[in-house]
């Protein structure tokens, strides 16, 4: 059942306006809000479901391509 | 950087949008941008057409064919888009003061005649741009600044009035369903005919706050607690409907599109000649 490795997810700091519904909504606390913004706590557990990227009204965090000069 | 579908449907530059932390109006956003990059349109094929208010900012950040319109007016600016170009897939997005008060007329005619348009109203219950007056939509009894002790009036049930207006698809999602959005979004660009699809937002900065219902979060519990799939509603016992409000697909029917009747009326014309 774990997703794809090819994708990744990425936050967009400068972007996030910290209303912290990504972070409520995660189905695996992955996220916590730090200093107002949007930081991945833990990674590891992340199963990639795409969901914070769904519903983040800011387009601060999305699941992206593996590839270098993506952060 | 940022995502592809982002990086393709946006004005880059004009991110991150105005709206305030939590405003529900960036998920149903991109769920339109999702919808149009499944459907595959080409760019130049899509015209987004708004009025003013604080879903109208949308266009601005769209990159499409955009129009940024007169208050309420959308739609009417709309339909001369499509009756110029009727190849054009043409999206008017407007909010619920814009839609249901001054435009309200427009609204009614739009559906009466059928023309090929998909409307996507960001109903937020609420004037949040101009500071947090009551709308057709704030449900009685709620406060707004025009409302301290609360709204006596009456609210719309705008899909009821779409759909008792004529329009030929009438849908209801909310920014908590970010996909159904983007799924209603998709069957009313392919419905040949004018199509209305609400989605209710939250606004918890004006609707929130006058009415005391929490932060962003609480406010998309709120929306994920509160509706119900209209095909389960009908098994559902009546206790279970009280105080939840209805989002799925209510109307779907095919009538003759506007403008392909005009053409019809031409080309009889340039027959005879």
């Amino acid at each position: 059942m774990t997703a794809s490795k090819e994708k990744k997810l990425y936050v967009k700091k400068d972007w996030c306006k910290g209303c912290n519904i990504c972070v409520a909504f995660c189905p695996m606390n992955t996220l916590e809000l730090k200093d107002g913004k949007i930081n991945i706590k833990d990674i590891e557990s992340c199963t990639q479901c795409g969901r914070c990227e769904l519903l983040c009204p800011d387009y601060a965090i999305y699941l992206g391509g593996t590839e270098d000069g993506k952060k | 950087m940022t995502s592809t579908l982002v990086e393709n449907h946006f004005r880059i530059g004009k991110l991150p949008h105005i709206w305030c932390p939590g405003c529900g109006h960036g998920i149903i956003m991109r769920s339109i941008a999702v919808a149009i990059d499944e459907l595959g349109y080409d760019k130049n094929d899509v015209c987004v057409v708004s009025g003013i208010g604080c879903s109208s900012r949308a266009p601005g950040y769209m990159d499409f064919n955009t129009l940024h319109t007169l208050h309420g007016r959308a739609l009417a600016y709309a339909t001369g888009v499509k009756m110029a170009n009727p190849d054009l897939k043409v999206i008017v997005i407007t909010g619920d003061g814009d839609c249901a008060a001054i435009g309200g007329n427009h609204l009614i005619h739009a559906s009466r005649r059928n023309i090929d348009i998909t409307t996507v109203v960001f109903n937020n219950n609420i004037y949040g741009m101009t500071g947090g007056q009551y709308s057709p939509t704030t449900p009685t009894g709620e406060k707004g600044t025009t409302a301290p002790f609360g709204n006596i009036d009456r609210n719309f049930d705008l899909c009821n009035l779409a759909k008792g207006a004529g329009a030929t698809y009438v849908a209801r999602s909310t920014a908590y369903h970010a996909n159904m959005v983007k799924q209603q979004v998709k069957a009313a660009l392919e419905n040949k005919g004018f199509s209305f699809v609400e989605a209710v937002s939250i606004c918890p900065t004006y609707y929130g706050r006058k009415n005391k219902k929490g932060d962003a979060v609480s406010m998309m519990e709120y929306l994920k607690n509160s509706t119900v799939n209209v095909k389960a509603a009908d098994k559902l016992p009546k206790e279970k409907l009280e105080g939840k409000f209805l989002v799925g697909e209510f109307y779907k029917s095919e009538e003759p599109e506007y403008t392909e009747e005009y053409k019809k009326i031409i080309d009889s014309f340039q027959k005879e000649r």
